[in-house]
């Protein structure tokens, strides 16, 4: 638009462009725009589910995976186009409830209107005589209406009764788009006011609520780190049965952790018990269950003879079998730093071609089998470092006298020599638990919002608006007698209500007269 | 009895419900084809007693009335027979019969089945019948392909929310497939009725009732269902989700594709009230929503990892 434009001209075309976005042709399209743009995030992997799996697309698509990225693929549900097609519903919606509600209020107000002159024009109507007065006839009418609000006018020898009835559909329906913004603003104070974290305990360890015991932390962007609830715990056991026996061998039954926490750091310590589905409340914070495996003990004495190492290493399982890989760093080994990496297994049996698979997921059979570098573990470098990743870059891997790798291959209590003097241990099996810590505020209110959507629903749905009309006259030494319905969402039942109706309505005059339609 | 044998019993009811349903199936698509050349009111002719009309279309109106007998009498065996083995299924496996893709096959379609008889006697939807018995035939027979030995569960589903939100899955799909069949009904009649001339009405889509009533049945059903459905997705898994993972909404594969039918069934109910939309696109629109249903219980299970992988 150019500055000659004159503001009325403004102003119209925000009105027209107001009336578009609000009209039920626009919400239509948004709505089928809203399900088409939510389609890609369901094909595409999503960095908010697993953010692994947009790194494997990353290798496995290196030219296609930028431009996605740029457009936004793996971040759908906080993209701008999605993002923009819900706000414009969301406005759209605002624009449609607001009107609504206005003519709603009014309508709650108003008298039924006035019987239309024709009765035999409206889907159904029906007359009869009768001997009762025009005053007893329309009595009975309102007798026989019930729950319906109804208005009696008489002028005369005629007596006509209006009345309308069903205006809990609308009341619903606007229940009902009312709750999904009410939805959607909860949703959002949840995400903005709320965390959520993972961290990896083993058994005998302990965790306190503080960033640095996460091993992934994310907050909304109005959440203060700061405040997190200073509650600790303890893993005392963890337990987990697998299927023994069958075909679906291997397949996890149950898991259950169990040890100890305190709320606050003055209070006094409680027991807990986390099994999947039956999470653990800490003062707004859930604390689930949402992962497990194996974190052997593992013992490292350097070439001068010092325990350079002593502690459980997670192990994070790749399979169904549990077959888990691992890495161990020794920063104290002397005179070098000693990295271990490998894989632990376990169930170990022999497979095809000798390599040791894991054959069940439980520790029957538990083994380790590591390679070991020296070197520096390039901890110093004041960059942050995954403890599930070597950086060989300063490292030297200790060779074996067939050239290959030099392998640490131990059972449970098994000890072996290093190359470079030294010895390690595998200790003991422990079990980790990958516990995840998440608070999301006033989560009830789009509970509540949906619960109150369905119900709205249901009423806006089930619940049929109608108007009836009686006119009664006088002619006479009889009263005759016309009934009208009209249902402002035509259903084809409506002849038969009016049956009903009018055999109630005969019942309650005393009569059992034959009805002309 | 033992569970093995609880469990053979569960796969010959299966397997026999799913030739059975077969059978109904033809015995269906017989009644359409024998009423070829039968115009609407024939059967009506018939009964006042007329003998006026010549014998070949009457013969065929009958014989058409017999096979949707007969296709009626074997949908309700079926039926029978899919409940002993989705209730053999349940025993041998100690739980609800739902906690697999094989089980939900199974058991969805008794909720299908259901649903048709119920709806047969109570509003005379009979002429949906071949796409019914045709779909649930195909459902049953591609279940067996996803067929796993009865089981107890992985941990994350030991829930009564299983209960809820499976089952309301279940009816509102039932609900769904019948919107859908009813849709496609619409579709071919209020066509034929544009384009054919009144002497040249004949076949059994004149016996069936007229476009608007099947709009009608299609509007009730949808209006069922998008509240349950709205009830199993939005609110159920939801809740469980918060149990189970802890977050109530994580846009699993599963969930986008729920969110999706939900919103395309949003679009079926307001296309239904908007001027230029009622009528053909609404009901175009049904069946994208079903379709979206469908790719939510095949597509997401077998080709998309997520969360729900288990349903497999």
């Amino acid at each position: 638009m150019t500055n000659a434009v004159p503001a009325l001209g403004q102003r119209e075309f925000t009105r027209w462009f107001w009336r578009q976005l609000t009209s039920m042709r626009t919400a239509l399209f948004l709505l089928l725009l809203l399900a088409i743009t939510a389609v890609p995030g369901s094909l595409y992997p999503q960095r908010s589910v697993d953010p692994r799996n947009v790194e494997a697309y990353f290798i496995e698509h290196p030219k296609s995976a930028p431009v996605l990225d740029k457009l936004g693929f793996f971040s759908v549900y906080t993209s701008p186009w999605f993002s923009a097609v819900y706000l414009l519903l969301l406005v759209s919606l605002v624009g449609c409830i607001l009107p609504r509600s206005f003519v709603y209020l009014r309508a709650l107000r108003a008298r039924p209107p006035k019987a239309p002159k024709n009765f035999s024009r409206l889907p159904a109507s029906a007359s009869f005589e009768t001997e009762a007065s025009v005053d007893d006839v329309l009595k009975a009418g309102r007798r026989t209406l019930g729950r319906a609000r109804v208005d009696t006018v008489t002028e005369g020898d005629v007596g006509e009764l209006r009345a309308e009835k069903g205006f809990l559909r609308e009341a619903g329906n606007l229940v009902f788009h009312i709750s999904v913004v009410v939805v959607l603003l909860g949703v959002a104070f949840g995400t903005l006011f709320g965390y959520r974290g993972t961290a990896i305990v083993a058994e005998g360890q302990g965790f306190s609520n503080t960033l640095a015991q996460y091993d992934d932390f994310g907050s909304g962007s109005l959440f203060n780190t700061d405040k997190l609830p200073p509650f600790s715990m303890t893993l005392d056991k963890f337990t987990a049965r697998f299927q023994l026996t069958g075909p679906q061998r291997g397949a996890p039954r149950a898991f259950e952790a169990t040890g100890r926490y305190t709320p606050t750091p003055s209070s006094a310590e409680r027991p807990f018990d986390i099994t999947v589905n039956h999470p653990l409340k800490i003062n707004g914070t859930s604390v689930y269950l949402v992962g497990q495996g194996y974190a052997p003990v593992i013992k490292v004495t350097d070439a001068q003879g010092h325990v350079a190492f002593d502690d459980a290493v997670p192990f994070l399982p790749t399979d169904p079998s549990y077959t888990s890989t691992g890495v161990v760093k020794v920063p104290d080994a002397k005179p070098e730093q000693l990295g271990f990496q490998g894989f632990f297994l376990p169930t170990a049996v022999a497979g095809k071609d000798g390599v040791a698979i894991s054959a069940f997921p439980a520790a029957a059979n538990p083994h380790l089998g590591l390679f070991v570098w020296h070197g520096d573990l390039g901890l110093d470098t004041g960059l942050s470092q995954s403890v599930y990743v070597l950086d060989k870059a300063k490292m030297k891997q200790y060779m074996g006298s067939d050239g290959k790798g030099f392998p640490v291959s131990l059972n449970e209590g098994q000890t072996q020599k290093l190359p470079g003097g030294g010895t390690i241990q595998y200790v003991k099996t422990l079990q980790f638990v990958r516990f995840q810590f998440s608070s999301s505020p006033l989560v009830k209110v789009p509970l509540f919002g949906v619960a109150a959507g369905v119900l709205g629903l249901i009423l806006s749905l089930s619940i049929k608006p109608r108007r009836t009309w009686i006119r009664a006259r006088r002619e006479g030494s009889r009263t005759v007698v016309e009934v009208a319905v009209l249902d402002r969402v035509p259903r084809d039942d409506l002849p038969a209500d009016l049956d009903d109706f009018l055999q109630r309505f005969r019942e309650s005059l005393g009569e059992t007269q034959e009805t002309t339609q | 009895m033992t569970l093995a044998q609880y469990e053979q019993i569960s796969n010959y009811a299966v397997a026999s419900a799913t030739v059975i349903l077969g059978l109904a199936f033809i015995a269906y698509v017989a009644q359409w084809g024998f009423a070829r050349n039968v115009a609407p009111d024939h059967a009506l002719v018939e009964a006042g007693g007329s003998t006026s009309k010549p014998a070949g279309p009457a013969e065929e109106a009958d014989r058409s009335d017999v096979a949707g007998g007969i296709g009626l009498s074997l949908t309700g065996l079926a039926w029978l027979v899919l409940l002993a083995g989705v209730i053999a299924r349940g025993l041998s496996a100690q739980r609800v019969p739902w906690g697999n893709m094989y089980e939900f096959g199974c058991a969805g379609i008794l909720v299908v089945l259901s649903a048709y008889l119920v709806l047969v006697r109570v509003w005379g939807i009979d002429w949906v019948g071949p796409i019914i018995t045709g779909f649930g035939m195909v459902v049953l027979g591609l279940s067996a392909l996803v067929w796993v030995p009865p089981g107890p569960l992985v941990p994350a589903l030991h829930s009564y929310w299983l209960v809820i939100h499976v089952l309301g899955a279940m009816i509102a799909g039932s609900a769904f497939l019948v919107g859908a069949a009813a849709s496609i009904l619409f579709l071919l009649k209020s066509r034929a009725e544009r384009i054919t001339p009144v002497d040249e009405q004949v076949g059994f889509l004149w016996r069936i009732p007229p476009s608007a009533v099947i709009d009608k049945v299609a509007y009730r059903v949808h209006a069922f269902a998008f509240p349950i459905w709205t009830f199993a997705a939005l609110i159920a898994g939801p809740i469980w989700a918060q149990y189970a993972w802890g977050k109530y909404w994580g846009w699993d594969p599963k969930e986008v594709w729920a969110f999706i039918t939900w919103v395309v069934y949003a679009c079926y109910l307001h296309a239904r009230a908007t001027a230029g939309w009622k009528g053909r696109n609404a009901a175009i629109i049904a069946l994208i929503g079903f379709g979206c249903f469908l790719f939510n219980f095949i597509g997401v299970n077998l080709f998309i990892p997520g969360l729900h992988s288990y349903a497999k």
